[in-house]
């Protein structure tokens, strides 16, 4: 593995071996994080050109625990508003010798051009609509660690998925590693062909539930009601909502998971979001360290050496 | 006689319906005898055997960027890669700056087209003034001022208002001018990137639907009908187009196509890698459009092969495919690709498609005596072609300013090796002249 750009580029082995060196660096319960001496005198770029918080700060400290140097270049909106290529941007990277970037851009395919300019590795950390590889791997970190495997699952993926980059990485994960997929929206929000992929379709949520093992809630953006995606996020609700009476009608061990921010009273309910059927803090928790593992086999080598924190 | 003979070509002339080895004889600017194994009588030989010699080129559609983005291209350069294509006659597009939509920017294209004088410059005006929708250009002027334009165009841009567009047909009906609307619902395109389908669907780019172009390209096509007028419909990229302007046709609408030779070529898998220089509107279709294109320029659906040439500089293609524009080159390249990709294969026989690019876009709007044959005593306007140059690609090899081609890397059969405008050689020997 020489870059990270989508999950189309992985294999099962492939994401097996990520997801069981994320097993390596997840801190045990009740336990201080560990840091690594890995990749001391190494430095990561995060470059960023589109605004997150989340996402770079668990890059960043992802980063840190494997004692990497760490700089963060934010620029919002296009490079190319602020007068400097895309091109130059990177070429500036690279001539101040930096080991990795971390890249996220509004725009899709920015990482693949971002890897024809530098030698070195890049991590996409979301491109537009496209892909966003390290979040469906944290998800099937998360998914794997409740049920103690990935194949023969089914999981529902709700909602706005023609704008997701989360969802398109999503499906691709999951049904490379066996579980089935089926995308539960209404035409508007799915892409224009569903060819590439191996899913089934629905816009009837109700009727699946009782088949589910995970239901994977997409972030609505409030903008797609005034573009006629969908008419009001009281329908939205209705209709693809995630709320309790939905909840208990789904199999006693299934998750409910969202990529966040979570819209609370949109796709899911605050009572469903607090609830202990909602893995969206394991989410969060165990990003980092598949992060650690992506970073890891990117730019390491030999087994991980750990260090007093 | 004296002159130039042209010896022991193969002879393709749509005109007559002419394919066979044959000589052509050149007197001063007017082809003076065409016939088999003609005298040398004291001309100059010019061996051509195992070569085409067909009619100089004509492309309905040229983006020429002078004046105003001379960094892309200006008249020398783009009339250099004419010759070096084999065009003896190219239509320039009106989205200059300023725009073509007067008298003395039309004047100034067509008589520096004149100046540099290794292709003729006809210019499309624009529909309406500076391409904004609001007002139609003064037709009048730009038909009445000696580039004596019939063909008006707001490409690049539809014309989006239903009633502007009819009143644009009804008012060029006063000039026989033609009308060539950009054949997109804008309605339906916003931030549109790449074909909506299966690649745009993997690619998460936003998704150019082929509605968008077939809904624009109806409504024109009913209003032509409703007020008798001529509509020409450029860069037709797709299966619904196609069905849409047969039926059209059939029952006597006043109709030409145009179809460009990358959308005779590409499909949008060519998308995959996000290199912007496959960037284009309308952009690179399904393979299914392809074969429908391809069976519309046989058909004579589609009357005509145009380039679509638009230069755009490298610091412009080279970016995130979202903020590159759109556009890729096409005069050079043109009759290699249509060769290897629609005639090699069986879709088209050749002389059809030495049709498609002579005769049938010189019945589109009036373009002299270009394009309508190798015929004794009209001028010399002739393209030699080497079917066997197996060249290779190389946009920075290419006489335009800029490099941007699809077509980067491969090898074509054939290329054109000598070209004569009116009896004089622009392109001699694979050199401009």
């Amino acid at each position: 593995m020489r870059h990270l750009i989508s999950i189309r580029d992985l294999d099962a082995d492939d994401i097996t071996r990520i997801l069981d060196t994320a097993e390596e660096f997840t801190t045990p319960a009740g336990e201080p994080a560990r840091k690594y001496p890995t990749l001391r005198t190494r430095t990561v770029c995060n470059l960023f050109l589109e605004d997150s918080t989340r996402t770079r700060i668990s890059f960043d400290i992802a980063a840190k625990r494997l004692s990497a140097d760490v700089i963060n270049f934010s620029a919002k909106g296009s490079s190319v508003s602020k007068g400097e290529s895309f091109k130059d941007t990177a070429l500036t990277l690279d001539a101040m010798g930096i080991d990795a970037v971390v890249i996220r851009s509004a725009s899709a395919g920015a990482p693949l051009l971002l890897s024809h300019y530098l030698d070195v590795p890049v991590l996409n950390a979301g491109d537009g609509w496209h892909q966003h590889p390290t979040q469906a791997l944290l998800d099937l970190f998360t998914i794997r660690q409740h049920f103690g495997r990935l194949d023969d699952l089914h999981v529902a993926i709700v909602g706005d998925v023609l704008h997701s980059r989360v969802a398109r990485s999503v499906i691709e994960g999951v049904t490379a590693m066996g579980a089935r997929v089926t995308l539960v929206a209404p035409d508007t929000l799915l892409p224009p062909s569903l060819a590439p992929w191996d899913v089934e379709i629905t816009t009837d949520l109700d009727a699946l539930l009782p088949e589910l093992d995970v239901v994977y809630l997409l972030r609505v953006q409030r903008e797609r009601m005034s573009s006629g995606f969908f008419p009001s996020s009281r329908e939205y609700a209705r209709f693809w909502g995630m709320n309790v009476e939905r909840l208990a009608r789904m199999k006693d061990r299934a998750v409910v998971l969202h990529p966040g921010p979570m819209n609370r009273g949109v796709e899911i309910t605050a009572d469903v979001a607090d609830s202990d059927a909602a893995l969206v803090t394991d989410q969060v928790a165990n990003g980092v360290a598949v992060r650690m593992a992506c970073l890891y086999l990117l730019l390491g080598s030999g087994e991980p050496q750990q260090e007093a924190a | 006689m004296t002159g130039l003979l042209l010896k022991h070509g193969r002879v393709l002339d749509p005109a007559s319906g002419t394919d066979a080895i044959a000589d052509v004889r050149i007197v001063g600017e007017r082809v003076a005898q065409v016939g088999a194994s003609l005298d040398t009588d004291g001309a100059d030989l010019l061996d051509c055997s195992g070569l085409w010699v067909t009619p100089g080129f004509v492309d309905l559609h040229t983006h020429l960027r002078e004046p105003g983005f001379e960094e892309s291209e200006d008249i020398a350069t783009a009339s250099a890669a004419a010759a070096a294509g084999g065009w003896t006659a190219v239509c320039a597009m009106a989205n200059t700056n300023p725009v073509c939509d007067s008298a003395a920017v039309a004047e100034m294209v067509w008589r520096r087209g004149r100046e540099v004088g290794l292709v003729d410059v006809f210019v499309v005006g624009s529909i309406t003034r500076g391409l904004l929708g609001e007002t139609l250009t003064e037709f009048g002027e730009l038909f009445a001022s000696k580039a004596a334009v019939d063909a008006f165009s707001d490409d690049g841009k539809p014309v989006a208002d239903a009633l502007m567009m009819r009143r644009a047909l009804q008012y060029a009906r006063t000039f026989d001018a033609v009308i060539i609307n950009h054949s997109e619902d804008p309605d339906l395109t916003p931030d549109a990137q790449m074909n909506e389908g299966a690649m745009s669907a993997v690619l998460g780019l936003p998704g150019w639907p082929h509605e968008a172009e077939e809904v624009m390209i109806a409504r024109d096509l009913i209003l032509a009908a409703g007020v008798g007028a001529r509509l020409h419909v450029p860069h037709v990229s797709t299966a619904g187009s196609v069905m849409l302007i047969r039926a059209a046709k059939e029952r006597g609408v006043k109709v030409t196509a145009e179809v460009t030779p990358h959308h005779l070529s590409l499909d949008d898998r060519v998308v995959a890698g996000y290199d912007a220089v496959f960037k284009v509107n309308p952009p690179v279709r399904s393979d299914a459009d392809v074969a429908a294109l391809r069976q519309a320029l046989a058909d004579g659906t589609i009357d005509a092969i145009a380039t679509d040439h638009a230069p755009h500089p490298v610091e412009q293609k080279d970016q995130e495919w979202e903020h590159a524009p759109c556009g890729m080159l096409g005069l050079e390249t043109a009759l290699g690709v249509v060769v290897d990709d629609v005639v090699a294969p069986g879709h088209v026989d050749l002389l059809t498609a030495i049709t498609r690019l002579t005769t049938g876009p010189a019945s589109v709007r009036d373009l002299g005596t270009h394009g309508h044959g190798l015929t004794v005593d009209k001028p010399a306007n002739v393209a030699i072609h080497d079917p066997e140059a197996n060249w290779l690609v190389r946009g920075t090899e290419l006489h335009s300013r800029a490099s941007n081609t699809p077509f980067e890397g491969r090898t074509l059969s054939t290329r054109t090796v000598h070209t004569l405008l009116r009896g004089r050689f622009t392109l001699r020997d694979g050199k401009v002249q």
